[in-house]
């Protein structure tokens, strides 16, 4: 409920297609920026009441491809993918400073309905959480509350269409009315994917998606998310090395609350620029 | 270190006698205190139902009634002024003397129709004023017998004291054991108790104004209570920041809890019906005192059950999009429904019992007729119980139990209720 | 129109604004085609509008079903006859009696005076208007909001932020009226002590030994009689408690003992319900059972070993609502018996120490705090009981010690004299508001260490 604002930000009228220009002076090794950023994230700190969690980082996501994210535990990759759609409102005592501009708009601008950018920022959880209602309603929800569909052929459709791409139309046709709750862990994280999809986001946030599936069930995810590449941004925390580099076209490495470097994902794996970078890919620590 | 472990272990096993006789005594100390509260419960509600069964049947006669126009002092039906003021009484006795031709003078004519209720004129004048052609014919009907013959059937007087001591002469004990040697008099089930107002007359009384009052009250105090209590817990758990102010309001909430029911009462009476100049004795003002006394328990068990939903379906529904009331709505409170009915039902069953704070808003007064609407007098089941429970007759004692059984058999359905909704829709994360 | 019907005019009156609402905001994105362009769902433009009508008039609606009676009171009663203005309050309060009893039907008109059949006519008419006015102020107020929703309306209106911050202020509403409730009851007995404590000193209250308010009935006695000393009532609460304790904390503990730690899961699943139905059992029950069934029985017993017990005595009223208690204290004390750590009593078993010693020694030891608090719930419970004592305990004002006695609450006190007829302003009444201004505040104190207490303990094992 407190996130800081910074007043700024919206002020400045960059164009949605370039990105914004990074401080100088940045402690992050590699290239932060891309030619056509969905969002700019730019001295981003975020504080859980004294503790100072993230130390400004400065990021662009760009559009249709996979940003992964890794890092060792608790240096802040969940608290980052939290900025990106304000979840961290809803932590009592988060606060966030800097700015983080989605298409020329400071999502912490007073003016910046959460809701509305909720529904533009999708997110997918690490343990899956579908609704303890039934598959339809799942996928439904979203389109619902956000009067995506006129009526209920619409509705239907969108549903349809959602759980197809999530590829789990088939499995699931049957028994549209049963509960949600009652899939497969591997199904119910597909499910969580469709219900965020059903909505037609711009990006999609990924908190270690597989961490609670077996292989297989990971390796349908996986495939999914190359799909959905074709139209969102998505942007992915992970603990495999290998799922990053399966998966992701940059990846960005965090430690200890600061981003220390971000670069190709294929580079990052083969060259890795700095000093802890190296050691984690290596397998030295975390 | 002068004791080995073998003297270590004689000193241990010569204490162990003792050790195991205080274990048992502790032991047999449990045992008995539990055995006094399940004691009590069964005597309490054996006591109860040994001396409430018999009010749901009572004593009936059957007579051979003549309306006659001379005994009536009638000589047209068709007046209802004159309907009104003819003399009933006279045609019950005749129809008793009919069958007991030595009942001459009277007193014992009136002895002989004091076994009837006067119920039965009643009955007679109901019927006669919606047929007047009833007059001078004759008719077969069954009345309520008075509560002294209905007492005596049910072994509630005892035959062998002294006449004196007894309400029932000698005499009228003859004349009942005769009607009832020729069929015309016994137990038959009670309608009247669940279908009657209150009344000065036992045998007449019922609980039914009692029954629609408790229904009028407890009415208001759900509609109140709920809604308020639910809203409250929502704001609580899901809305509050965690300030002072938010520490207030739940110290208070837990402190209200527990203040004493007749305090409320007090308050219903200074507010309610000295500052707003709302109605004494009507289940409106007692609803809404009661609602204020349920509303903790509501708010406590509801928040209860919203804490309980988890934090991952708040996290799924605000990363669609959705507002946080959307959010509560949609998601966490018909996950929490069962719990916050539970909590609801076991407030409304304590309401349903609660008697003080209505004595204080004047719920308490003697009222015939059963209330027809929120503002009408009225009075609720536990103070009928009360009132009866003050009365001297021995026959209400019989019926105070009655409806000691009603009362009891409603909060029976009511938690009952209460335990299936919990388990039936408890839900394991 | 009568207040109902107000209502139900205003409800359907509301369902309109939902509709223009809902239906405008349609209408400015040309159809259902167009939801996506409006910033909130059509419904929410609905709510809206309809809370804009409705809540002003509503609360309007509110006060008027509060204020109107006594208002239009006030101006029948100034207009009655002189001899009646002239007479005093009193009187002019009797006659508006009379023109409500008039009014209600519950007097016939034959029977009542010329003046007061001409002040209910004045009344009729009076309310007649009132209700006029009400409608029309209604139906004013809810085109004022309908016009200005209309108006508002736009598709880049964030309509379901305000509807959703207006019903977030009533949630927050709701959460508060609990210190209201308390606030009120404070009030409301502190106003009327104070007027008690302007003819009774408070000292003579709190220290006096002699209770009989009844005898207060020669105007110069009134207040001056000294017969509100208000001592016997504490030492007869706190007797029937004293003895409600000795029996609900021991019998109570002891249960909560033996379920917690010794019975098996069987005896345990049907005992623990068993006890718990004692809790739900109404108190009236409690007290026509100890009225007639345990207290003759305690006076047979006593006959029977020659002791003279009085038929409704302390102890009889004690018994019964120790009885009553015991669930109360056993649930509480299980609490905080099962909050005790494993490891405790592990550390107890593993030096050899027997089952009830583990227990004494350890268990209880460290829930002692917990269990202290319950038990003082339990006390507050006990004094602030009504209906026990009420049917049980007697009305004599006995300053004794012996439990075979009659004696009386302050509870039974407040019942009595509010019960009944009753003028206001009486001493008498306002008397039972300065008791209940007591047993408020002693509760009160009570609940809140108690409460404290256990949330300490809690806190610590947690
Ligand atoms: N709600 C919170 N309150 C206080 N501190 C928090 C909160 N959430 C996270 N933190 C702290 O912020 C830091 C970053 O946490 P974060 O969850 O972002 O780590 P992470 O990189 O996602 O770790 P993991 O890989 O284990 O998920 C950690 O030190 C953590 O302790
Ligand atoms: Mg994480």
């Amino acid at each position: 409920m407190s996130a800081a604002i910074d007043s700024q930000s919206s002020a400045s009228p960059a164009t949605p297609a370039a990105s914004l220009p990074v401080a100088e002076g940045i402690k992050t090794t590699g290239r932060v920026t891309v030619d056509n950023p969905i969002i700019c994230a730019r001295g981003v700190n975020v504080y859980y009441d004294d503790k100072h969690a993230l130390r400004d980082v400065s990021i662009d996501i760009g559009r249709n491809e996979v940003l992964a994210m890794i890092g060792p535990s608790g240096c802040g990759k969940s608290t980052f993918l939290r900025t990106i759609n304000r979840m961290n409102d809803t932590i009592p005592g988060a606060r966030v400073t800097g700015q983080m501009v989605m298409e020329g708009q400071n999502i912490y601008d007073r003016r910046q309905d959460v809701v509305q950018l909720r529904a533009r920022v999708g997110m997918v959880f690490q343990k899956p959480n579908p609704f303890p209602k039934t598959i339809y309603e799942n996928v439904a929800y979203g389109p619902r509350i956000h009067g995506l569909a006129a009526n209920r052929a619409e509705l239907d459709e969108i549903v349809h269409t959602s759980l197809r791409r999530a590829g789990l139309w088939e499995e699931v046709k049957e028994r549209l009315a049963q509960p949600g709750t009652g899939l497969s862990g591997g199904q119910q994280q597909r499910l969580c994917i469709a219900r965020a999809i059903a909505v037609d986001p711009e990006v999609i946030l990924m908190d270690e998606p597989c961490s609670a599936l077996d292989p297989i069930a990971t390796a349908r995810i996986e495939d999914l998310i190359d799909e959905l590449r074709e139209s969102y941004a998505i942007v992915i925390v992970t603990h495999s090395m290998q799922q990053a580099a399966r998966v992701s076209q940059r990846t960005a490495y965090f430690h200890l609350g600061d981003l220390i470097e971000v670069g190709e994902t294929d580079r990052i794996f083969t060259n890795p620029r700095h000093k802890l970078t190296e050691d984690y890919i290596t397998g030295r620590f975390g | 270190m002068s004791r080995t472990a073998a003297d270590t272990r004689v000193l241990v096993e010569k204490s162990l006698r003792r050790r195991y006789r205080a274990e048992r005594r502790f032991r047999i100390y449990g045992i008995v205190s539990v055995f006094v509260g399940v004691a009590f419960v069964l005597f309490l509600f054996s006591t109860i139902v040994g001396q409430g069964i018999t009010a749901f049947r009572q004593a009936h006669i059957t007579l051979d009634v003549h309306y006659d126009a001379a005994a009536l002092g009638l000589d047209d039906s068709s007046d209802p002024a004159l309907l009104a003021t003819a003399n009933y009484p006279a045609v019950v006795r005749n129809a008793l003397r009919d069958i007991f031709p030595e009942a001459e003078g009277r007193v014992a004519s009136r002895a002989l129709g004091a076994l009837v209720s006067v119920s039965a004129s009643h009955e007679l004048q109901r019927r006669l004023e919606a047929d007047p052609s009833l007059l001078g014919s004759r008719e077969r009907l069954r009345f309520l017998a008075s509560a002294d013959v209905d007492q005596l059937l049910k072994g509630g007087i005892d035959r062998t004291l002294p006449e004196q001591a007894r309400p029932l002469s000698d005499q009228q004990i003859a004349w009942v054991d005769a009607l009832t040697a020729r069929g015309q008099l016994g137990l038959a089930f009670n309608k009247g108790f669940l279908s009657q107002g209150d009344s000065r007359e036992p045998e007449q009384a019922g609980v039914l104004g009692a029954l629609k009052g408790s229904l009028y009250t407890l009415v208001i105090t759900l509609l109140l209570s709920f809604p308020m209590g639910v809203a409250a817990a929502i704001y609580l758990e899901e809305f509050a920041p965690r300030n002072r102010w938010t520490d207030l309001v739940e110290v208070n909430i837990n402190n209200l809890a527990a203040v004493p029911s007749i305090v409320f009462g007090l308050l219903g009476l200074a507010l309610f019906l000295n500052v707003f100049g709302m109605p004494r004795s009507a289940p409106l003002v007692g609803g809404l005192v009661l609602s204020l006394l349920t509303l903790p328990t509501i708010i406590i068990a509801s928040r209860a059950a919203i804490k309980a939903v988890p934090p991952s379906i708040r996290e799924a529904a605000l990363g669609m999009g959705a507002s946080r009331l959307q959010m509560v709505s949609d998601h966490v409170l018909p996950l929490a429904m069962p719990g916050v009915l539970t909590g609801t039902i076991i407030g409304m069953a304590r309401a349903l019992g609660e008697t003080a704070p209505l004595l204080m808003i004047g719920m308490v007064a003697f009222i015939v007729d059963p209330p027809r609407g929120f503002t009408d007098p009225a009075t609720v089941l536990p103070v009928q119980i009360y009132l009866w429970a003050d009365s001297p007759e021995r026959a209400f004692v019989e019926r105070t139990s009655a409806a000691i059984m009603v009362l009891l058999a409603f909060l029976i359905v009511m938690n009952a209720a209460a335990v299936v909704l919990r388990s039936r829709f408890e839900r394991r994360w | 129109m009568s207040f109902s019907a107000s209502l139900l005019l205003l409800l359907a009156l509301i369902a309109l604004g939902y509709w223009v609402g809902r239906s405008r905001s349609l209408q400015l994105v040309g159809g259902a085609g167009g939801i996506r362009r409006l910033h909130s769902l059509p419904s929410y433009y609905g709510i809206l509008a309809a809370l804009w009508c409705g809540l002003p008039a509503l609360l309007v609606l509110a006060l008027w079903a509060g204020f109107q009676d006594s208002f239009i009171s006030r101006l029948v009663a100034a207009g009655a006859p002189a001899e009646v203005l002239a007479a005093g309050p009193a009187h002019v309060g009797l006659f508006m009696n009379d023109v409500r009893n008039l009014l209600a039907g519950s007097i016939a008109s034959e029977s009542a005076s010329e003046a007061v059949r001409a002040a209910a006519g004045h009344y009729i008419q009076l309310r007649g208007i009132a209700r006029m006015a009400l409608t029309g102020l209604l139906v004013v107020i809810v085109i004022v909001g309908l016009a200005f929703a209309r108006a508002r309306i736009a598709p880049d209106y964030r309509a379901r932020n305000a509807v959703e911050s207006v019903l977030e202020k009533l949630l927050l509403a709701c959460s508060t009226l609990a210190v209201f409730v308390t606030v009120g009851i404070f009030l409301s007995v502190i106003y009327e002590s104070v007027l008690f404590f302007r003819q009774v000193p408070v000292h003579e209250f709190l220290f006096g030994t002699t209770w009989s308010p009844q005898t207060a009935m020669r105007a110069d006695q009134v207040g001056s009689s000294g017969s509100f000393g208000a001592v016997p009532l504490f030492v007869g609460t706190a007797m029937i408690s004293g003895i409600a304790m000795l029996i609900a904390v021991p019998v109570g503990l002891l249960s909560a003992i033996y379920l917690a730690e010794y019975a098996t899961r069987r005896f345990r699943s049907w005992a623990k319900p068993l006890l718990e139905v004692l809790a739900g059992i109404p108190t009236v029950v409690y007290g026509f059972f100890a009225a007639l069934t345990i207290g003759p029985a305690l006076r047979g017993i006593g006959e029977s070993v020659g002791l003279d017990v009085a038929s409704e005595s302390a102890l009889a009223a004690g018994l019964v609502m120790g009885i009553m208690i015991i669930p109360f204290v056993s649930s509480l004390a299980d609490d905080m018996i099962t909050a005790v750590p494993q490891s405790l009593r592990d550390g107890a078993y593993a030096l050899g120490a027997t089952r009830s010693e583990t227990i004494k020694q350890v268990v209880l030891r460290a829930a002692l705090p917990g269990i202290v608090g319950g038990v003082l719930l339990a006390v507050s419970r006990a004094v602030g009981e009504t209906m026990i004592v009420v049917m049980a305990a007697g009305l004599a004002a006995n300053l004794t010690a012996n439990p075979f006695e009659a004696v009386t609450t302050v509870t039974v006190q407040i019942v009595t004299l509010l019960t009944g007829d009753q003028e206001f302003d009486s001493p008498k009444t306002l008397a039972a508001f300065a008791l209940g201004l007591v047993l408020f505040i002693l509760t009160l104190g009570l609940n809140f260490l108690a409460l404290h207490i256990v949330r300490k303990y809690r806190e610590q094992y947690e």
